[in-house]
């Protein structure tokens, strides 16, 4: 057993018609970690989710350079079917991926594994846990174009896991949902990473990714520009800024007072964190 | 007081016979106001904002722009006084170069040459893409495309600017520019109606806020009152921004903290640790 599910070292890489995406990229993602990638739009992001699961470069062609290895795999070695089974990829649009071929939630979930050609009551078992993990009891049987977005994105999730992947690469997985949707996602993320999934997750929801994540990965016009614990990576309010990424609000707010007034105040990352230090700063608690 | 630029009365409107979306919609706008629809999907925001300019016509009740009734002036009177920037700009861009796309509007409205030309200029500069003109819409990234849809509306000049969730699918940076734009727009007396989930946008942006959810208006009113009605917002779902959430805990604990943006508690802290110091 590998200790790290994921090793990317020195990963560069340039699509056909688009050069240096990635440059020099390196991290490693243990058992049971949740990993948050940041930084701005055409970084370089979802390129890197792809070549997680292989689609970059076997798909999309192009220069790649060093290696990635998921779950003791060097995807330059495996297909993309393979890896498929090791690394459950969710994008941004909930819509988009769906099958469109099946007519209920249940059939969707079970689509990949009867593909792949799985026994009946296994596909029954890991469909009837996927859809619990992810909250959709209850709707089994109603149409997967009759979800709203939040439910719409769960079922991909609850797709990817039916596979029981040894990592889930989640790519924006909340961009295009309405706050209730947000919410369900979110919970439905940290939910699974307190099961201990291993889980890595583009977001730009700083805020939410802050109370979950265990280590942030700053990605800037394809370069690693700060990598790290959560804590540390967030509270480089400078370096953050640089790049056009907000902090989370209350992170920023006390690295400026502490900046302009000399307080001396620990700078929080979530809000329960900052309740508790302006609390006592204020003699309030 | 100056007349309103919309007034929309007593509105429903149902797209069936399962989903009515408007439930009596009551709503006034005076022009130079800058006005964030927050509430969840599928709870009446497009389709009142479709209102606003004549896509929809009101089943019940009325809708005047500057005084025309919706129903009855024809809607190419009514598009130039309200200019629509949807959510996809995909489903907005069809012209091969930047610069066709903006004239496009202008043009249609009986301009040409020079002035023509002077109203394209302005509206790629109002966005910061200028230098783009022969570019083709569709290579430009997702943010600069969303901001190429705002200048086709801009060309045209309009007194009213709706915009349907213009951050949705932005990164920090694009969202930062869209603000930026909405208060320039609104500084050159335009009125700005911006639809949005973006909460901490909507606490930096809008002056007014308004909360929809089944067809219903919840709330309305300036957005701190809006921002901090807690109960309310957390029956509709929504999460107010982290720094409103803050200040109204440590409010509840005898603070006097009333800041929704950083900038504003930024100001609060500041005299209230000042004090305690002293």
């Amino acid at each position: 057993m590998p200790e790290y599910i994921i090793d990317v070292e020195r990963l560069s890489y340039s699509y056909p018609r688009k050069s240096n995406v990635l440059i020099d990229v390196s991290f490693k993602v243990k058992k049971g970690e949740v990993l948050g990638i940041i930084g701005p739009n055409g970084a370089g992001k979802s390129t890197l989710c792809k070549a997680l699961n292989g689609l970059v470069p076997h798909f999309y062609g192009g220069k790649f350079a060093g290696k990635v290895i998921v779950a003791g795999m060097n995807t330059l070695e495996h297909s993309v079917a393979e890896l498929a089974t090791k690394v459950g990829l969710v994008f941004q649009d909930p819509e988009e991926q769906l099958s469109g071929v099946t007519l209920t939630v249940y059939e969707e979930v079970a689509f990949g594994l009867s593909m792949l050609g799985f026994p009946k009551e296994e596909i029954d078992h890991r469909v009837r846990e996927a859809i619990k993990k992810v909250g959709l009891e209850g709707l089994e049987w109603r149409s997967p174009f009759e979800l709203s977005g939040g439910q719409t994105q769960r079922l991909a999730i609850a797709t990817a896991l039916a596979l029981e992947p040894e990592v889930l690469v989640l790519d924006e997985p909340t961009a295009q949902l309405d706050p209730i949707g947000k919410f369900e996602v979110f919970s439905v993320i940290k939910k699974l990473a307190d099961e201990g999934s291993t889980i890595v997750v583009v977001e730009h929801e700083i805020e939410e990714l802050a109370t979950f994540a265990d280590n942030i990965l700053m990605l800037n016009e394809g370069r690693v520009v700060a990598y790290g614990p959560a804590r540390r990576v967030l509270t480089m309010v400078e370096e953050l800024k640089k790049y056009e990424v907000n902090p989370p609000s209350v992170t920023e707010l006390t690295y400026l007072l502490n900046k302009t007034l000399g307080t001396k105040l620990e700078v929080p990352i979530t809000l329960e964190e900052a309740i508790k230090i302006y609390g006592e700063a204020l003699g309030v608690m | 007081m100056p007349e309103p630029i919309i007034k929309v009365e007593n509105v429903w409107f149902a797209y069936n016979e399962k989903v009515v979306a408007l439930k009596g919609i009551n709503m006034t706008v005076y022009p130079g106001e800058l006005i964030a629809l927050i509430g969840q999907n599928g709870g009446g925001k497009t389709t009142l904002a479709k209102h606003l300019n004549g896509l929809l016509k009101p089943q019940k009740g009325r809708v005047l722009i500057k005084g025309m009734d919706t129903r009855t002036t024809p809607t190419h009177e009514i598009v130039k006084i309200v200019g629509y920037v949807f959510q996809n700009p995909s489903h907005q861009l069809f012209a091969s170069t930047v610069y066709e796309e903006v004239a496009y509007g202008p043009r249609n409205l009986g301009y040409e040459g020079e002035e023509l030309e002077k109203r394209v200029k302005w509206a790629l500069s109002m966005v910061g893409l200028e230098g783009l003109e022969d570019e083709n819409p569709y290579d430009l990234d997702y943010g600069k495309m969303k901001l190429l849809t705002v200048a086709s509306v801009i060309s045209m000049d309009p007194e009213v600017f709706v915009l349907d969730e213009p951050t949705t699918g932005q990164d920090h940076k694009g969202r930062r520019i869209l603000a930026d734009l909405c208060l320039k727009l609104n500084e050159e007396g335009k009125t700005v109606i911006v639809i949005t989930h973006d909460m901490r946008f909507v606490a930096e942006v809008a002056k007014r806020t308004i909360l929809i959810a089944n067809g219903r208006i919840l709330l309305d009113g300036p957005t701190r009152e809006v921002l901090t009605a807690i109960d309310v917002l957390r029956r509709a779902a929504i999460k107010p921004p982290q720094i409103a959430s803050l200040s109204m805990v440590l409010k509840e604990r005898g603070v006097d903290v009333n800041a929704i943006t950083i900038n504003e508690a930024l100001e609060e802290f500041r005299k209230l640790f000042s004090a305690a110091r002293r």
